[in-house]
């Protein structure tokens, strides 16, 4: 279903980046791009709007490129939504992440270019390579492993010489030690033509590092970047009616209180404000969790994020973006952010134990050679490689290759997983909190008992609802579509923005909407009534649909032992019904700040607790927790403050995830033993001098095949499963709530 | 052998190449669009599209 654009072209120009004089850009998000003929089609309708200089589209990243020139932005969103895509503007600051891939990306291919050209070297020397020749040899090396070490290594001393200078350590401590030590061994030997050189195993380890760590880098980046491109639901900003009239579209940023602005059907409310003309209703469902419209009119207080459905508005600004209800919840969530325990990752948890015996094992074995009689030189040499062997290759590689193949499994099931810290948290986890509207429910309402009206009321129903944005007269709508419901003419139909619609229809008089003003009587009745000349036909009532999956995704959490319960914002009533419905405990009326308290509480008594959010107010609840997840519908703080982002709507997601994560922290388990029992094995060889550059580079590459090959069989095992249901690859509609905007 | 003490730089310089080959590729925006690369081959339009690689316009 392609949506109607929820950006105008002043947001376009706002979004834009200027690139030349007269020469704009924008960066399009597109989500439906799947195929070489959508490329084409793409970038042919968008190359045909005036203006245009260049479109591209990029079906990897699913986005668009479009240059165009002069003063206003070409209908970009709605030539693609008249073209079958559904689109939204993309921001350029999310570009900024590039640096460190790319970083990582070269630092990679140099490793890669050295280690294979000093090993090819290296072989040359152990199959006996004359003195003369050997020299030459190493000098080689040294030559090639200098800049490459300077170069590649860097990435690790930084981070090791960050952790060192405040107090801490961490895997890069070990690993640049180990690296530096046998590269300056070796730079000594060389110079006084030794046997033995670690040029080898010194570069070739960097290159089995950057390996692990640039997997790593790619897998965050690309959840990130999924998670950036959804739809943007805060707007950028708004039409404010100047002094004198006139109308400019302003950033949010520019907003200042006492600032007139005029909210059209559809939009977001941008800063706190007060309503100072017209009457609509709006959909608060993002920001507070209340799942019924609100109908407010002159004189209203309207929370920023909250979505006007019905009329247009004038309001006026009661608060900056700084000071508003986001902003609130902003310094809440950093707040919980600092409150919540410091997660220690597996690696460096391994590191703080590892390091201190590796370095230990070194300088013992230094001190038992020297007196032992040997010299000083033997005794440096034998020392260097207990380092080099005990050199955590494996150990630096079985974290990361594990979560990067897990991570892939959940990304093609539509599951982002932002960072490999949360995986391994999500594995402790022993409690879920769910939020209710938009996370168990969809925050479409659904009309009940459809099937109980009579077929030629509903088709007059349906006909005056399909016109208007409002929640309930989409599910009258859908509810005529999917019984057949035939198309009615009306002589006229009018909209009454905050009251209902009322038609025309051979002389009746027809009101849909709410009952005081449908039936004229004063008395309010829960739902939405159609009445035929005052006198009522029809009563429609509504109930949010539940998501797909919720309650088999409920009993999957509850077969492994994992107690639920529902934490909303919303008012008793609803809560209770559907807690009810899926049988699970449940707390209504929860505050932004009930919500932190809540999971402080529960922390406190050592429970690990993932929390499941969409809405603003479950913004710092979603930081305060152990582990969070929001769907792809959340509120973009919300989905920046979770640590996955599943896109799919099934509920199932949930226990998917924690499955999975379950399943790769058994294997990061059996990796580090399968490190640990390599080093056992080694260490006693290195220790009596017996490790060769050759010994210790098979040693290196074996443990680090070993650990990699562990790794991989998370990934048959899930991807069997997952080959048999192909459909659930397809990502289901990434906005439904941009879908009720307009 | 060291007859053949020769094909070392050879050796180094191909190596090298492949490696400014890579890093080239990686700056001009080649790894931008891997799938979409596979697909414009067969566009069988003949008129040039008005784009190029966005890697090259920052």
């Amino acid at each position: 279903m392609p949506i109607a654009p929820s950006a105008s072209s002043d947001e376009l120009l706002l979004a834009s980046r200027r690139i030349g004089p007269d020469l704009r850009q924008n960066e399009l998000s597109v989500p439906a791009i799947h195929c070489g003929a959508c490329v084409a089609r793409i970038e042919r309708v968008l190359a045909g709007l005036p203006g245009v200089e260049r479109a591209r589209a990029n079906l990897s990243a699913k986005r668009v490129t479009v240059t165009w020139r002069g003063e206003s932005a070409p209908p970009l969103l709605s030539t693609l939504n008249e073209a079958g895509f559904d689109a939204h503007i993309h921001d350029f600051a999310v570009d900024q992440k590039d640096g460190v891939m790319r970083e990582l990306v070269r630092a990679l291919a140099v490793a890669g270019f050295a280690s294979g050209n000093i090993m090819m070297l290296s072989i040359a020397v152990w199959s006996g390579a004359d003195p003369g020749s050997r020299d030459i040899f190493h000098w080689l090396s040294a030559a090639i492993a200098l800049p490459s070490l300077a170069y590649c290594g860097r990435i690790f001393f930084r981070s090791a010489w960050q952790a060192i200078r405040h107090g801490r350590t961490n895997m890069d401590v070990p690993i640049s030690i180990g690296v530096l030590l046998a590269f300056g061994l070796s730079f000594y030997d060389t110079l006084h033509h030794g046997h033995h050189a670690y040029f080898d195993a010194a570069i070739s380890l960097l290159f089995f590092l950057l390996i692990g760590r640039t997997l790593d880098h790619l897998m965050r980046e690309r959840a990130r970047t999924a998670v950036k491109g959804l739809a943007r639901l805060a707007p950028r900003g708004a039409t404010v009616l100047q002094p004198d009239g006139s109308q400019h579209y302003l950033p949010v940023a520019e907003i200042i209180p006492g600032t007139i602005m005029l909210l059209a059907a559809g939009d977001r409310v941008p800063v706190d404000a007060e309503v100072l003309a017209g009457c609509s209703e709006l959909d608060t469902s993002l920001a507070t969790g209340e799942s019924l419209p609100q109908s407010v009119k002159a004189g209203a207080q309207l929370q920023a994020g909250t979505l006007n459905l019905s009329g247009p508005l004038t309001i006026k600004a009661t608060a900056t973006a700084q000071a508003s209800f986001l902003a609130e919840m902003t310094r809440m969530m950093e707040a919980a952010e600092g409150d919540r325990p410091a997660y220690r990752r597996i690696a460096d948890r391994a590191a703080r134990l590892y390091a201190p015996v590796v370095h230990l094992t070194a300088f013992l074995t230094l001190l038992g050679w020297l007196m032992a009689g040997e010299g000083l030189h033997q005794a440096l040499t034998v020392a260097i490689a207990v380092l080099i062997i005990t050199c955590p290759c494996a150990l630096g590689l079985a974290v990361p290759m594990v979560q990067v193949v897990a991570a892939q499994r959940l990304f093609q099931s539509g599951i982002m997983v932002k960072d490999g810290s949360a995986l391994e948290r999500l594995a402790d986890v022993d409690h879920v909190v769910l939020d209710k509207t938009g996370t168990l429910t969809r925050g479409v309402p659904q009309l009940i008992d459809a099937h109980e009206t009579a077929l030629e009321t509903l088709a007059i129903a349906a006909a005056m609802a399909s016109g208007s944005p409002h929640p309930y007269s989409q599910a009258i709508a859908a509810a005529g579509r999917t019984r057949g419901a035939p198309v009615v003419i009306f002589s006229d139909l009018r909209e009454h923005p905050g009251d209902g619609i009322e038609a025309r229809l051979n002389g009746n008089v027809y009101r849909l909407g709410r009952s005081d003003w449908a039936l004229g009587d004063g008395t309010r009745r829960a739902g939405v009534v159609l009445s035929e000349g005052g006198m009522i036909v029809a009563h429609f009532r509504f109930e949010s649909e539940l998501r797909p999956d919720a309650h088999e995704a409920i009993a999957a959490l509850a077969a492994r032992g994992i107690p639920v319960e529902i934490l909303s914002g919303d008012h008793e009533e609803p809560v209770r019904h559907l807690a009810s419905l899926l049988k699970v405990p449940y707390h209504a009326t929860v505050t932004p700040g009930g919500k932190v308290a809540h999971l402080v509480a529960l922390a406190a008594t050592g429970a690990k607790v993932l929390m499941v959010g969409d809405g603003l107010n479950d913004a710092p609840a979603l930081m305060a927790a152990h582990v969070s997840m929001a769907p792809a519908s959340a509120a973009d703080i919300g989905r920046n403050a979770a640590d996955i982002v599943f896109l799919h709507e099934s509920l199932l997601a949930v226990p998917e995830a924690i499955d999975t994560a379950s399943r790769a922290r058994d294997l990061v388990r059996q990796n580090l033993i399968l490190a640990v029992a390599y080093n056992a094995m080694a260490v006693p060889i290195a220790i009596l001098g017996q490790v060769t550059p050759l010994v210790a580079a098979i040693a290196m590459s074996a443990s680090s095949i070993a650990v990699v090959g562990n790794a991989l069989r998370l990934g048959g095992r899930l991807g069997k499963k997952s080959s048999l249901s192909p459909k659930s690859a397809m990502p289901a509609p990434m906005h439904p709530v941009a879908g009720t905007a307009r | 052998m060291t007859d053949f003490f020769y094909l070392i730089p050879i050796a180094l310089a191909l190596g090298g190449a492949g490696l400014a080959a890579f890093l080239w590729a990686l700056r001009s925006g080649q790894y931008e669009d891997l799938d979409g690369a596979a697909e414009r081959i067969l566009f069988d339009d003949d008129v040039p599209l008005k784009g190029e690689p966005p890697g090259r316009s920052k």
